[in-house]
């Protein structure tokens, strides 16, 4: 329908341009809005945060002349810049000049003889419309000449002019406390990839390809860290190996706070993730090649490696790269266990709250995306190419019993149990304890969170709400709008940048998604202002922060639908939305019900994004942990970890329940 | 069975449709018309664009350029909603979660129609359909044949003013596939709805539809009653692509001959000016066995015309069941052979064995002249 079609071979008349109907132009309309929902919460918070990253701020002494009068206060002398009188006086030094977007430089310095009771007079004005300064909290930003008594004048401050270069990024990669953050962030994801990607492999190998017992439970417990918010595991290792720890010894010397304490827990809380994969990619083998092995008389080691491994590969580089995204990008565990040792995330996070520097905060900020947005476009890549291997004739694998294999692989399995019920284990017994060390008799008191920092049960049961209408409000948005992406007509282009949009917040790591929303939200010229320091924002933070995940899910879910539903309803003449509501929300209620619990408990356990953005009205749980732990009260902060794991506990067993209530209302056709 | 199409008289009218997907030409220059309550077939291999006219004419994917007509309506530019028109596609689309009576009655509702009379209707529906008791069942629990004739339902329920089948048979087994184009066909004469079929298997567009429309390429070959796609193809995709044929190359002779090798026989009048090199067809039912006892006893084995008459070795014989394939083996075919579909009768009394000589006879109302072009795969 192009104007180029005219030109191309023998089409006559005028091109057809479509008649939109009225669904074509509801579904539209409804991608605009949604559209318009990522610009505003992801693409310009992110343009915001990256410009301020770039942006600098100096005193430019030469952009002010001054006159000063003799003592009479009428006469004056020849106007001078601040830059002539520095360059004698050499009051301020080049490094002084350097500012904050909040920087003031004072200017009696420059005046030597300067007293506040003297009659002398000042005139002071910018040379350049640019040029601001202030005058005690009035701001005077015209070249006009302002005339101002010396008691006065002590109260004009400068204010520095903003500019835009690499100046930042200079500063970070010169100084070493910084840019050694970089080395330290990526070392640690790397271990931590390895040796989880190591487990998770062999424990989905037991689950898969042994007959070994007890593996519905294994596979409970592998799921549990998925639960719990990312800095418990460091607590329990406080606990474990800390200066008072229980199996202190067990580390010879070594300490805990740093790298060793990051390392145990990044590979607690993402061994779910890695087993999950991997354990898909080890379930869809097709036993057709192990008979086909061990017909050319394969041994079983020499299988392993031509067969199993390959056919797992996708999942392993899948796994590893989630892995390390996982942890280069997380803040609670580091900033819990990390001690001195300084990595990306947590820079962060000092670097804003802190120092206040937004600007540098901006900066690592940058930094921590691209290695973030490189692990996620291999894995991207990687997964579109796993679903290849799987075609409609595989029969699957059955593993046969081995005993030497089976109970091997039965004590490897348990060893990861023991190490993850440990975990939560002693955070368990770390809230019940009334006074570690000295006091091991029971209580409650670790859960009176109110006589604590932290925001108290308020807190909890603001977490509860937030991660009720994060479910909602996310499982409605992110469905709908991924049915507008898969179902409506032509509009390509439209469609293309709106997937695009979905797919970019699994690239955006959750601190710098909430530093931009400082960057863009937290201005008063916004219009959307008013959600700063609401829950809205951390509702609408959390959506965005975990959009990606839940969008190819339903996307899934969407694509396994005949392709022409819409075609057939549009010729029955029924509107679409009819068709959206009659058959495919329940056909798609199991991917729903899965987005649904996937926000709840990922709401329940987020803190990265969060931390920016929460107000003393809306701390949340999660932040609570962090901040009990930050203050010493760290059994507590256990007590109400512990509280986030029963919560996401109860949620799932009632979201199983629930499912199958609906399912089996909604689904009874699936059944023959 | 020949349908004489008056053009005042036609339902629908397809003027100059052009459809380009990026530079892909699909559709070129397509011209059609539809008579009232006519059954027409879309026939061709994939990729001919059959498809890509069909989804036109439902407003699914839009022409880039041209017209249609719909009872005398200009539907061109309007989207699939706003025109009539019932579709049944390959998937059958059915709604998995709606069981049978609630997926016919889907049009039906918002309709103006109360609840009972949406449930005679559908009844009705299911009666014509010839599946009365399924009504509560889901599509899942039904075979893929009756899934079949839901949706055929589920499309008639509105009694729209065109039918629209997008290979709508092609998903079932051979037998039930024979079984349900009668009852398609049946149903739309009962209906008289004007149907437009899409289908690639011309044994189906031969046994279904009044008139066939060959496509290739996007482009029209030839549109005729399915007699006249047999008996006349007009060009040597259509006869390669319907039914079976030998290509022999060949000279033009004056009109009404062809030169094969140093032989010259008579054939169909021909458009081919005398030297110009062609391809001589004729199907392998075509030709004409001779010998003693060649034809059914009493009755006299007569050549027609002699310069048509050739002597050839029987080179290999396959039994196909109701006929005999046979490969002759001729100098002036060169390395290839000609394929002759002989009646088990016929090779009997003749004694015909691998090896054989024999004498055949291409008729010359049935040997033709094609342009050297591309055949159908």
């Amino acid at each position: 329908m192009s104007d180029a079609t005219v030109e191309m071979k023998g089409a006559a008349g005028k091109p057809i341009r479509g008649k939109l109907s009225r669904d074509d132009i509801i579904m539209r309309g409804s991608m605009l809005v949604i559209g318009l929902y990522l610009l505003i919460t992801m693409v310009f918070p992110l343009y915001a945060m990256l410009s301020k990253s770039f942006s600098t701020y100096m005193f430019d002494l030469s952009a002010y002349e001054v006159q000063v009068s003799d003592e009479g206060g009428a006469t004056f002398s020849e106007p001078v810049t601040f830059a002539d009188l520095n360059s004698t006086l050499n009051v301020v030094t080049e490094g002084d000049l350097n500012a904050g977007s909040d920087g003031r430089l004072g200017v009696t310095q420059f005046f030597p003889d300067f007293s506040f009771r003297s009659p002398v007079n000042y005139r002071i004005r910018n040379t350049s419309d640019t040029g601001r300064f202030l005058v005690g909290s009035t701001l005077n930003d015209t070249t006009n000449w302002v005339e101002l008594d010396s008691n006065t004048f002590r109260r004009v401050q400068l204010r520095p002019v903003e500019s835009r270069g690499l100046d930042n990024f200079r500063a970070y990669f010169g100084t070493p406390a910084l840019s050694n953050s970089i080395k330290n962030s990526v070392m640690i994801a790397t271990i931590s990839t390895l040796i989880t990607v190591f487990l998770a492999f062999w424990f989905a190998y037991a689950l898969n390809r042994s007959c070994m017992r007890f593996k519905g439970f294994f596979r409970l417990v592998a799921m549990a860290p998925i639960l719990v918010p990312s800095l418990l595991p460091g607590i329990a290792l406080v606990y474990l190996f800390g200066n008072q720890g229980m199996l202190k010894e067990l580390l010879f010397g070594a300490s805990i706070y740093g790298p060793i304490g990051i390392i145990i827990g990044s590979v607690f809380f993402t061994f779910p993730h890695a087993f999950l994969i991997i354990s898909t990619a080890l379930s869809i083998s097709d036993a057709r090649l192990y008979e086909a092995s061990v017909v050319l008389r394969g041994s079983p080691w020499r299988t392993f490696w031509t067969v199993t491994i390959p056919g797992a590969r996708y999942g392993l580089v899948s796994a590893a790269f989630v892995v390390f995204n996982l942890v280069i990008t997380d803040f609670g565990l580091p900033k819990v266990i990390g001690g001195q040792f300084n990595v990306l995330a947590v820079d962060i996070y000092k670097q804003v709250i802190g120092q206040q520097n937004f600007e540098m905060g901006a900066v690592v900020s940058v930094v921590l995306i691209l290695p973030a947005i490189v692990a996620f476009t291999i894995d991207r890549f990687v997964q579109s190419k796993q679903v290849a291997l799987l075609s409609a004739r595989s029969v699957p694998y059955a593993p046969s019993p081995n005993t030497k294999l089976d109970w091997t692989l039965f004590g490897f399995s348990s060893l990861i149990a023991v190490f993850i019920v440990g975990i939560l284990g002693v955070c368990q017994f770390a809230a019940l304890v009334k006074f570690w060390p000295y006091d091991l008799s029971f209580s409650l008191n670790n859960y009176q969170f109110d006589r604590m920092d932290g925001g108290g049960w308020g807190s909890y049961y603001n977490s509860i709400k937030l991660a009720l209408l994060t479910a909602v409000i996310g499982t409605a948005v992110i469905f709908f709008g991924a049915y507008l992406v898969e179902k409506s007509n032509g509009f390509r282009t439209g469609r293309t940048i709106f997937q695009m949009f979905a797919m970019l917040p699994m690239a955006i790591p959750g601190m710098v998604l909430g530093l931009s929303y400082i960057f863009f939200f937290n201005n008063p010229s916004n219009p959307f202002y008013f959600i700063y320091g609401t829950m809205a924002i951390l509702v609408v933070s959390t959506v965005t922060h975990f959009y990606t995940v839940s969008h190819l899910t339903a996307t899934t879910a969407l694509q396994q639908m005949d392709r022409e539903f819409e075609s057939v309803s549009a010729s029955l003449k029924q509107p679409t939305l009819k068709l959206f509501s009659r058959v495919t929300v329940p056909v798609s209620m199991p991917a729903i019900l899965d987005i649904s619990i996937y926000l709840f408990v990922n709401a329940m356990t987020t803190v990265s994004a969060v931390v920016f953005l929460y107000s003393p009205k809306t701390s949340l749980a999660s932040i609570a942990v962090l901040n009990m732990d930050d203050a010493g009260d760290i059994a507590p902060a256990a007590a109400m970890g512990m509280m986030i794991f029963y919560t996401n506990t109860a949620a799932r067993i009632f979201h199983l329940i629930a499912s199958r209530g609906i399912l089996q209302r909604t689904q009874a056709w699936r059944s023959r | 069975m020949n349908v004489t199409t008056n053009v005042d008289s036609s339902y629908l009218k397809i003027e100059n449709l052009w459809k380009y997907f990026g530079k892909f030409l699909a559709l070129e220059d397509v011209s059609l018309e539809i008579a009232e309550g006519e059954l027409v077939c879309f026939l061709g291999p994939s990729g001919c664009g059959k498809t890509t006219l069909l989804r036109a004419i439902a407003g699914l994917d839009l022409q880039s350029n041209g017209s249609i007509l719909q009872g005398g309506k200009d539907v061109s530019s309007l989207p699939p909603s706003e025109r009539d028109f019932g579709i049944v596609f390959q998937s059958y689309a059915l709604f998995p979660n709606l069981s049978i009576e609630k997926n016919v009655a889907y049009g039906l509702e918002n309709t103006g129609r109360s609840k009972s009379e949406i449930s005679e209707r559908v009844a009705e529906l299911l009666a014509l359909v010839g599946l009365p008791d399924q009504g509560k069942k889901y599509p899942a629990q039904l075979s893929g044949g009756q899934q079949q004739r839901i949706a055929l339902a589920r499309a008639i329920a509105t009694s729209p003013g065109l039918l629209l089948l997008d290979e709508p048979l092609s998903a079932l087994d051979a037998k039930v596939r024979v079984h349900l184009r009668h009852e398609i066909k049946d149903l739309q004469r009962k209906l008289g709805v004007t149907t437009v079929m899409v289908t690639h298997d011309q044994e189906e567009a031969l046994a279904m539809a009044d008139r066939i429309v060959v496509m290739n390429h996007g482009v029209i070959e030839q549109v005729g009653s399915p007699t006249e796609i047999y008996r006349e193809p007009s060009s040597l995709f259509v006869a390669d692509f319907i039914g079976e044929m030998n290509q022999i190359p060949a000279v033009a002779g004056n009109s009404g001959e062809v030169r094969i090798g140093e032989t010259v026989m008579k054939s169909l009048d021909h458009k081919f000016s005398d030297g110009e090199k062609i391809i001589a067809a004729i199907r392998p039912n075509d030709i004409i066995p001779h010998g003693d006892g060649a034809r059914s006893p009493g009755a006299e084995d007569t050549i027609e015309t002699d310069s048509n008459a050739i002597e050839v070795i029987v080179d290999e014989m396959e039994f196909l069941g109701a006929f005999w394939r046979c490969r002759l083996q001729h100098a002036m075919f060169g390395e290839r052979e000609l394929i002759a579909d002989f009646s088990i009768n016929a090779v009997r009394r003749l004694e015909l064995n691998e090896g054989s000589k024999m004498l055949i006879e291409l008729p010359k109302g049935r040997l033709m002249a094609f342009t050297p072009s591309e055949a159908a795969a």
